[in-house]
């Protein structure tokens, strides 16, 4: 048995550093997005600590979406393929993958998750400085600053629809997804029946 | 203070305990714009009180002591020369500070639990305390008045000398003011006294559009003033006209955090359900000898 690399070590670090900054942002994020989730603020060390840590490991997640990014930007244009694939989705959803049209390393969901995202942390980060430092917002762009919250809110909210949808899927959903972005390596089977094209590439036919 | 029962709190989830417990005024306080000679007693007054350091002042070639109020100044007289139409000159002088709205933006914004309350007497008070140094507040405002300070991230304002008010003495710049131009009062008392002031100068000195500031757009405020010409607000140092708090505050607090929490909480039944229906997708076993690969 002969497993196939799917992600370098390099890819499996930076994964896993957007995954931790991203959780330690959500979780203080969410403190403060509504009274009801204040204690999670205090069980990760109190409100002022996770004020003062928000903004600053969110920076360490945008550095490593901004990696991501310059890495895999090739490997998540949306293609032909893709577009047939997302025709057929509903096949998908209902573990119906062998009669799916093929994919290639990453299938169109999983491009969907990353460009939302990219642009949602992209939102996030814009207004997030906004949030950050107001007051270099003059009072006369005061919108800006009313713009920010209502931004850095809805970008929040939408990244965290997609988060739900990627952990419920690389963890319970597609056996061997996680085991690949812990160890790097999938089963030529796995390739196989979820990115073929990928798997045809790598193995050269 | 422990003797003034809470009304509102900041990111608190349900009712503050001791809510309508007791009975108790609104107090407010009155500043007639058109009796105030720019001495800056009242400034000095709250420095003295409160205890804030003294610091330097600016010129600036006004009357002003300096450009804004500061985390450690929480009332500055703001001064404009006016120049009408007909070329005559009008010195406007109007006492700035917090004023303690009905409806905060502030508070409206505030994310951390107990770090702005308003009073039942009306009175909106800081405390630092419970302040997460967020500056969420300074969003919420529509009067841009609460300052942070950056040394120890919490933010500060006028507190209408809460303590003061609750042992039954009026606010120290009140105390303070040579001419009688700030009064202190329910606020029922001070908008009346307000408005016959109104009329006085709108009758007999020839202020025809005299009028007492006490802007519904945020539910009125336990600071109002009297001004010579209501329908120039903006005039009195960039006193805004009709003062809101932001929409985007409003959204963000009100339909975006329970569509958000429900579309949260959709979402795990949603997977769960999905799981529960469908299960994992695993890789069908090759039959012995089929190329390529194998099994895991």
């Amino acid at each position: 048995m002969s497993g196939i690399c799917r992600y370098t070590l390099e890819e499996r670090v930076v994964h896993w550093t957007s995954a931790i900054t991203y959780c330690y942002a959500l979780a203080t994020g969410l403190a403060f997005y509504t009274p009801h989730l204040y204690w999670v603020a205090a069980v990760l060390g109190g409100a002022v600590t996770s004020r003062f840590w928000h903004p600053i490991v969110a920076l360490v997640f945008l550095a490593s979406l901004a990696w991501t990014l310059r890495a895999w930007t090739g490997d998540m244009r949306i293609t032909a393929a893709d577009r047939q694939w997302g025709r057929a989705v509903g096949r998908y959803i209902t573990n119906d993958d062998e009669s799916l049209p093929p994919s290639d390393r990453f299938n169109l969901g999983q491009k969907y998750f990353f460009w939302v995202m990219v642009w949602g942390g992209a939102g996030l980060a814009v207004s997030g400085a906004i949030l950050w430092f107001p007051k270099m917002i003059p009072w006369n762009l005061r919108f800006l600053r009313d713009a920010g919250v209502l931004v850095h809110v809805t970008c929040a909210l939408i990244t965290i629809g997609a988060f739900i949808i990627h952990v419920y899927m690389g963890t319970a959903m597609v056996r061997g997804g996680f085991t690949s972005i812990i160890r790097g390596e999938v089963s030529p089977a796995w390739a196989q029946l979820h990115h073929r094209l990928w798997y045809q590439r790598v193995i050269g036919k | 203070m422990s003797n003034l029962r809470i009304q509102k709190i900041s990111g608190h989830s349900g009712a503050p305990p001791g809510q309508g417990a007791q009975r108790q005024e609104q107090v407010a306080k009155l500043i007639d714009t058109t009796t105030c000679i720019g001495c800056k007693a009242c400034e000095v007054a709250c420095m003295e009180w409160n205890d804030l350091p003294f610091r330097e002042t600016s010129f600036d070639n006004t009357y002003q002591t300096m450009p804004d109020m500061a985390w450690n100044y929480w009332t500055l007289i703001r001064f404009d020369e006016h120049t009408h139409a007909d070329g005559s000159f009008q010195w406007l002088m109007r006492k700035d500070g917090c004023m303690h709205c009905a409806d905060p933006g502030c508070l409206a914004a505030c994310p951390a639990d107990g770090a702005i309350v308003q009073y039942q007497n009306g009175i909106v008070d800081f405390q630092q305390d419970n302040c997460i140094g967020c500056q969420y507040c300074v969003i919420g405002c529509p009067f841009n008045v609460p300052k942070f300070n950056p040394h120890t991230k919490r933010v500060f304002k006028c507190t209408l000398c809460s303590d003061r008010v609750a042992q039954g003495l009026e606010p120290a710049c009140i105390k303070a003011c040579p001419t009688g131009c700030l009064h202190f009062g329910t606020k029922d008392d001070m908008k009346a006294l307000g408005e016959s002031r109104a009329q006085q100068l709108r009758d007999q000195s020839g202020f025809d559009h005299a009028g007492v500031y006490d802007p519904a757009g945020v539910g009125g405020t336990s600071v109002m003033y009297v001004l010579h010409d209501i329908t120039n607000t903006e005039f009195y140092g960039g006193l805004p006209p009709d003062p809101r708090v932001p929409m985007t505050v409003r959204l963000w607090k009100g339909p975006l955090k329970w569509l958000g929490s429900l579309a949260m909480i959709g979402g795990l039944i949603g997977v769960t359900l999905h799981y529960l229906r469908y299960g994992p997708k695993t890789v069908p076993q090759p039959a012995k000898g089929d190329a390529p690969g194998g099994s895991q």
